[in-house]
C-alpha cells in the first residue's frame, strides 16, 4: 500500500487552475445581480480546491492505493457478508436506461424500471416467504425503523398503543438505536447457555405486561453464527402477547433456500441488499434494506408501492406506482428507493437462480464450519476458544479471553498484527456479550486455499506471541500509517480542514 | 472440508434448523442464467424506459440531468473505493477516511457551516434526520416547515414524527415563497426547529436570513435544505443564520439512477457536532507522529452507544460522496461558480422564452436559479403526453404533490439543456397547450389538500 505522507486536495490546489470546460451558456450575459438580488447572493465562491484533471486523477488514484478492500483479499469480517461483487452487475446498472432515468418519469414510460422492481419484490417475497415486499429502505437500519413504525401502525390500527420492543443481548447496535427513533423502550433479554434466546428471561419480560409488548426484534442466526432452535416457541409466546416479530437480515445469506423468515413465523423482515445480493459496500454505502412483511402488516407498508395491474382486451400487465394506501406509514426516503442497487441484486438474483441462492448459504456455512474447524485445532483452540461450541452457519465469534490473559494480547492487537498479513481482520469486540470477541464470516466467496491460508496466519501470531508479544502489540507495521490516536478524534475533533 | 469439520455432509451442518422449518423445496425462482443472458434480459427493460438519454428532459424536483465528467467513473469504479466496508480499520483504509474528510471540508466551504458529516442516505430523510436531532437539542417536539420544502421531505418528516413523537406544522406560499407573517404567526417556545428550503420546490430562492428571525426569536433550530448546485451563486445557509443545512446531494457528480443510490449532506454549526447523525472523519496521528484518520466521535453511534446513539444511521453512502468530491475537484473554485451562473442565466432565458407562449404564464416571479414554475392554460397531463411526442419531458406536473398548483409545470435547467433545446420545448409546450385550450381540467377533488395521493396516470 501507499506509504507516503497524506496530503489532501486542498492541499494541492493552486490559485487559477481547474480541469472542467463548461459549455457556453449560448444565451444573453445578463449580470447576475440583476437576476437575483443581491442581498440573497454569495460574495466569494466557496473555497474548493484548484487543480487540473491530471492532477485529480493521481491524488484520488493514490488514496485509492491506501485502502484495503475485498478486491485485495480476504474480507471475514463478522455480520458484513464481504461476498464477491459481479461487475456485471456494474455493467448492466451503469446502462443509460437506468443510470439516466429520471426518477419522476411518467410511470408509463419507466415500465421497464417498474417491472425490474416488481420482479426483484417477488424474488425477495419468495426467498423470505412472505406475500409483500417494499424495496423502499435505504438500508438496513432504515429497514429497521421502517419496520418498527410498521409495528406502531398495526398496532394503533387495533386501537392499542404497546411501549415495549424485546431485543437480546447479542443484538446489532442499530436495532436499538432503532427503538428508540421510533419512540419505544428497549427491553433486553438474555442469552442462553447454547448462545439462544433465554427462554426463561424472554417469559418473563413478556409476562410483566404482555400488553406493553410491541415486538420482538431478532436475528436468526443471531450474531453468534447460531441458529436459535427455540424460534416457533419465541414466536408463539410473541404472536399470543400480540406483538409483532422483527427478522434482522443481516444474516440471511446463512440460510438461502434453507428455511425462511416468514415460514419462521416472522411478521418483517429486512434485507441487506449491499450484504446478501452482492451490491458492493462502496466503502460504507450505498446499500439498500427492503422489508418484507406478513399479511397483517401488508396494508401499512410505505408508499408508493410498486404493483402490477393486468391488461385487458389482449394487453398486457402495466406496472405502477400505488399512492392510494391510506392505511401506509407514508414515506421513508424520497422517490422510489435505492434503484441502482436494485438493478445489481436482480442481476445478481437472475446469475444465481434458485439452486445458486441455495449453494450460496451452503457454501457460506460450509467455509465458515471449516474455518471454524482449522483454527480450532491450532493455536487459536485454546487461546481463542469458540464462545459457543457447537456447528455454526455462516459465521462465528471467538474469544480473545484466554489470548489475553496467557499472552497479553488483546483481540484488537491480532486483528492490527493481521494487517500485516495482508488480511482485513473480523469484526472485533462484537457481540458485546462475548469477552474479547472475534466474529468471524467467510462467505461463499472464499476458496479452501484462503481459508487455509487465514488459519496459518493466525497460527502464525499466536506463535510469534508466545515468544515476544510485543511485536502483535505494537502491529501494525506494513500499512499506510500505523495505530492511530483515535481519543483525541473524539476529544479535540478536527473534522474538516482550516483554509487560508 | 467435511472431514475437517467431522461432518459427512453439509445437510448436517444444517441440522441445527429444526426439521418443520426446513423449506424441503427448491426456491421457485428461475433457473440460473449465464453472464451474457443476464445482461440481455437487463438490458431489455432498460430499453423499456425513456431515459435522459432517448429524451430530451426538463425534469427535476430534486434530481438533475447534469453533466457527470468521466474521471466520476473512472475513480469511483476502482475496486479499493467500490468494494470495502465501512473504515473500522483505519490503518488500511486510509484513502477512504481522506475522501470522507475532503468531502466534509467541501460541504462546509459550500454551506458556510463549520461542521459537516460524511453523508446519510438522500435529502429527505436528512431532513427528518435533522428534526430529531433538533428534539434532542432543544427538548422540544414541534416543527414549523415551510410548504415549500420539498414534498417528499415533508412525508418523511411526517413518517418518522408518528415515531419519535413530534408534531410538525406547515406553513403555506404566497407568491412563490414562504408565507412570511403565516410563518411568525406558526413558530412559538414549542417549536424544535423551523424548516425551510431554498430554492424551494417552486424553484423560488428565499430570503431565509429574513424568514430565519422567527426561529431566532423562540430558540427552534433553524434548518435549511438547499440544492448544492445553487451554492455557487447563493448566500450559504451559514451566513443566514441556519443552524442545519442539508439536502439532497445527487447533482454533485451522481447518476439520476431513478432516484438513488444517491446521498443526503448535513452540516451543523460546532454547538451541534455531538448530536449529529451519521459518519464523520477526523484529521489526527499514528503512534510515529504521521497523519492520518479516523471516524471520529464514534460515541454518537449505534455500535458503541446502542439505545442511546444520536440516530440509527449507519451508511455514509461513501461512494456516493466520493463522487461528489470529484466532481467538485473537477469543477474547482471557478468552475463551480461559472456552472452556477450558466444555469442562472439559462434558467432567465427558458423562463422569459416559455412565458412568452400563449396560454403559459409564470406561477411566481420569484428569484430562481435553475429551476421555475408556469402555469398552463390546457390540462397538464394532456400537455406533458403531447410534447413527449416530440422527444422532450417537459417538467413535473406540479398537481402530483400541490393541488393549488393543479395546472402547473415545474420546469428544470442544467447545463446539459441548450437554448435549442429550449427554443424546443417552448414550440412544442405552445403547441400543446393551444392543441388542449378549452379543455376542462380534470377533477382534481380526490385529492387531499396536502397532496399525500398522487395521480396513479392510466
Amino acid at each position: 500500500m501507499q506509504r507516503e505522507r497524506a496530503t489532501t486536495i486542498y492541499e494541492k490546489s493552486k490559485a487559477g487552475r481547474r480541469a472542467a470546460v463548461l459549455p457556453d451558456a449560448g444565451v444573453p450575459e445578463t449580470p447576475i445581480e440583476d437576476l437575483i438580488p443581491a442581498n440573497l447572493l454569495r460574495a466569494e465562491p466557496p473555497n474548493l480546491p484548484e487543480v487540473a484533471e491530471p492532477e485529480i486523477v493521481r491524488h484520488y488514484n493514490r488514496l485509492s492505493r491506501r485502502n484495503f478492500d475485498l478486491d485485495s483479499g480476504f474480507y471475514p469480517l463478522g455480520s458484513c457478508t464481504m461476498k464477491h461483487n459481479p461487475r456485471l452487475n456494474e455493467r448492466v446498472a451503469a446502462l443509460p436506461g437506468h443510470a439516466r432515468l429520471h426518477p419522476a418519469q411518467d410511470p408509463r414510460r419507466a415500465q421497464g424500471a417498474l417491472e425490474l422492481m416488481y420482479l426483484l419484490q417477488a424474488s425477495l417475497a419468495e426467498i423470505c416467504g412472505l406475500p409483500s415486499v417494499s424495496l423502499q429502505p435505504s438500508a438496513g437500519s432504515h429497514g429497521e425503523l421502517a419496520g418498527l413504525l410498521l409495528t406502531r401502525a398495526y398496532h394503533a390500527d387495533r386501537g392499542e398503543v404497546r411501549t415495549k420492543v424485546l431485543a437480546p443481548d447479542t443484538s446489532h447496535g442499530t436495532n436499538p438505536a432503532s427503538v428508540t427513533m421510533a419512540g419505544y423502550e428497549v427491553v433486553k433479554v438474555a442469552t442462553n447457555q447454547r448462545g439462544g434466546v433465554d427462554m426463561d428471561d424472554l417469559r418473563a419480560k413478556i409476562e410483566e405486561d404482555p400488553s406493553q409488548i410491541a415486538c420482538l426484534m431478532l436475528t436468526n442466526p443471531n450474531t453468534l453464527g447460531l441458529f436459535d432452535e427455540n424460534i416457533e416457541e419465541i414466536a408463539g409466546l410473541i404472536h399470543s402477547a400480540g406483538g409483532t416479530l422483527y427478522y434482522d437480515g443481516a444474516n440471511l445469506n446463512a440460510i438461502m433456500g434453507r428455511t425462511r423468515p416468514g415460514d419462521m413465523g416472522f411478521d418483517i423482515v429486512h434485507l441487506n441488499l449491499h450484504k446478501s445480493f452482492s451490491q458492493p459496500h462502496g466503502g460504507g454505502g450505498p446499500g439498500a434494506g427492503p422489508i418484507a412483511v406478513s399479511e397483517r402488516i401488508e396494508p401499512f407498508l410505505p408508499r408508493p408501492q410498486v404493483v402490477r395491474r393486468e391488461g385487458a382486451g389482449g394487453h398486457g400487465p402495466r406496472f405502477d406506482l400505488d399512492f392510494d394506501r391510506p392505511k401506509s406509514i407514508g414515506r421513508l426516503r424520497g422517490f422510489q428507493g435505492n434503484f441502482g442497487v436494485f438493478v445489481r441484486s436482480y442481476a445478481y438474483i437472475l446469475s444465481l437462480g434458485a439452486d445458486g441462492l441455495t449453494e450460496a448459504s451452503e457454501t457460506a456455512v460450509l467455509n465458515a464450519n471449516y474455518l471454524k474447524a482449522r483454527l480450532a485445532a491450532g493455536r487459536a483452540g485454546e487461546r481463542l476458544p469458540i464462545a459457543f461450541d457447537r456447528h455454526c452457519m455462516h459465521e462465528f465469534v471467538l474469544s480473545g479471553r484466554p489470548m489475553k490473559k496467557e499472552l497479553g494480547l488483546a483481540t484488537l492487537d491480532l486483528a492490527k498484527r493481521l494487517l500485516d498479513f495482508g488480511f482485513h481482520p473480523p469484526t472485533v469486540y462484537f457481540p458485546l456479550l462475548v469477552d474479547e470477541a472475534l466474529m468471524v464470516e467467510p462467505t461463499e466467496t472464499e476458496t479452501k486455499e484462503s481459508l487455509d491460508a487465514f488459519a496459518d496466519a493466525v497460527e502464525e501470531i499466536l506463535a510469534e506471541a508466545e515468544t515476544d508479544p510485543e511485536v502483535a502489540k505494537n502491529a501494525p507495521y506494513s500499512t499506510p500509517v500505523r495505530r492511530l490516536d483515535e481519543v483525541r478524534a473524539t476529544r479535540k475533533p478536527v473534522v474538516r480542514q482550516p483554509l487560508g | 472440508m467435511l472431514a475437517v469439520i467431522g461432518v459427512s455432509s453439509v445437510d448436517e451442518l444444517f441440522e441445527q434448523i429444526p426439521g418443520p422449518l426446513r423449506l424441503g423445496r427448491p426456491l421457485e425462482l428461475p433457473a440460473g442464467m449465464s453472464e451474457a443472458e443476464v445482461y440481455e434480459r437487463l438490458a431489455g427493460l432498460a430499453a423499456r424506459n425513456a431515459d435522459a438519454e432517448a429524451e430530451v428532459t426538463f425534469l427535476g424536483a430534486g434530481m438533475y440531468d447534469h453533466y457527470v465528467p468521466a474521471i466520476v467513473d473512472a475513480i469511483t469504479s476502482r475496486s479499493e473505493f467500490l468494494t470495502p466496508y465501512t473504515p473500522y480499520q483505519p490503518e488500511i483504509s486510509q484513502g477512504g477516511l481522506q475522501v470522507m474528510f475532503e468531502f466534509q471540508t467541501a460541504m462546509s466551504e459550500l454551506t458556510g457551516l463549520p461542521v459537516s458529516n460524511a453523508g446519510l442516505y438522500e435529502g429527505p430523510s436528512s431532513v427528518a434526520s435533522a428534526g430529531y436531532l433538533a428534539m434532542g437539542a432543544t427538548k422540544r417536539r414541534k416543527f414549523v416547515v415551510s410548504r415549500g420544502v420539498h414534498p417528499h421531505s415533508r412525508e418523511t418528516l411526517a413518517t418518522y414524527s408518528v415515531g419519535y413523537g413530534a408534531e410538525v406544522v406547515e406553513v403555506g406560499l404566497a407568491g412563490g415563497v414562504t408565507d412570511a407573517a403565516a410563518l411568525a404567526a406558526a413558530v412559538d417556545g414549542e417549536t424544535a426547529a423551523v424548516i425551510l428550503q431554498s430554492p424551494n420546490f417552486l424553484g423560488a430562492v428565499e430570503d431565509v436570513e429574513a424568514l430565519g428571525a422567527a426561529a431566532k426569536e423562540h430558540g427552534a433550530l433553524l434548518v435549511v435544505a438547499c440544492d448544492p448546485m445553487t451554492l455557487g451563486i447563493l448566500k450559504p445557509p451559514g451566513e443566514c443564520g441556519a443552524d442545519i443545512a442539508l439536502g439532497e446531494g445527487q447533482p454533485l457528480g451522481n447518476r439520476l439512477d431513478f432516484g438513488g443510490p444517491s446521498f443526503g449532506f448535513f452540516c451543523s454549526t460546532e454547538a451541534q457536532i455531538r448530536r449529529m447523525p451519521g459518519r464523520i472523519a477526523g484529521e489526527t496521528e499514528d503512534v510515529d507522529g504521521r497523519r492520518g484518520f479516523v471516524l471520529a466521535l464514534q460515541t454518537r453511534e449505534q455500535h458503541i452507544r446502542r439505545e442511546k446513539a444520536t440516530n440509527n444511521i449507519c451508511t455514509a453512502q461513501a461512494l456516493n460522496a466520493l463522487g461528489a468530491m470529484v466532481h467538485l475537484a473537477w469543477l474547482g473554485r471557478e468552475g463551480f461558480r461559472d456552472l452556477g451562473e450558466l444555469l442562472v442565466r439559462r434558467t432567465a432565458y427558458a423562463r422569459e422564452r416559455l412565458a412568452a407562449v400563449d396560454g403559459v404564464e409564470l406561477l411566481h416571479d420569484a428569484p430562481v436559479v435553475r429551476e421555475f414554475a408556469v402555469r398552463l392554460d390546457a390540462p397538464v397531463d394532456r400537455v406533458l403526453d403531447r410534447v413527449a411526442e416530440h422527444g422532450i419531458a417537459a417538467g413535473y406536473a406540479l398537481g402530483r404533490e400541490y393541488s393549488e398548483y393543479d395546472d402547473a409545470l415545474l420546469v428544470a435547467i442544467t447545463e446539459r439543456r441548450t437554448r435549442e433545446q429550449i427554443d424546443a420545448l417552448a414550440e412544442a409546450l405552445g403547441a400543446a397547450v393551444a392543441e388542449g385550450r378549452g379543455e376542462k381540467l380534470p377533477d382534481s377533488g380526490s385529492k387531499s389538500p396536502q397532496g399525500a395521493t398522487e395521480r396513479v396516470v392510466a
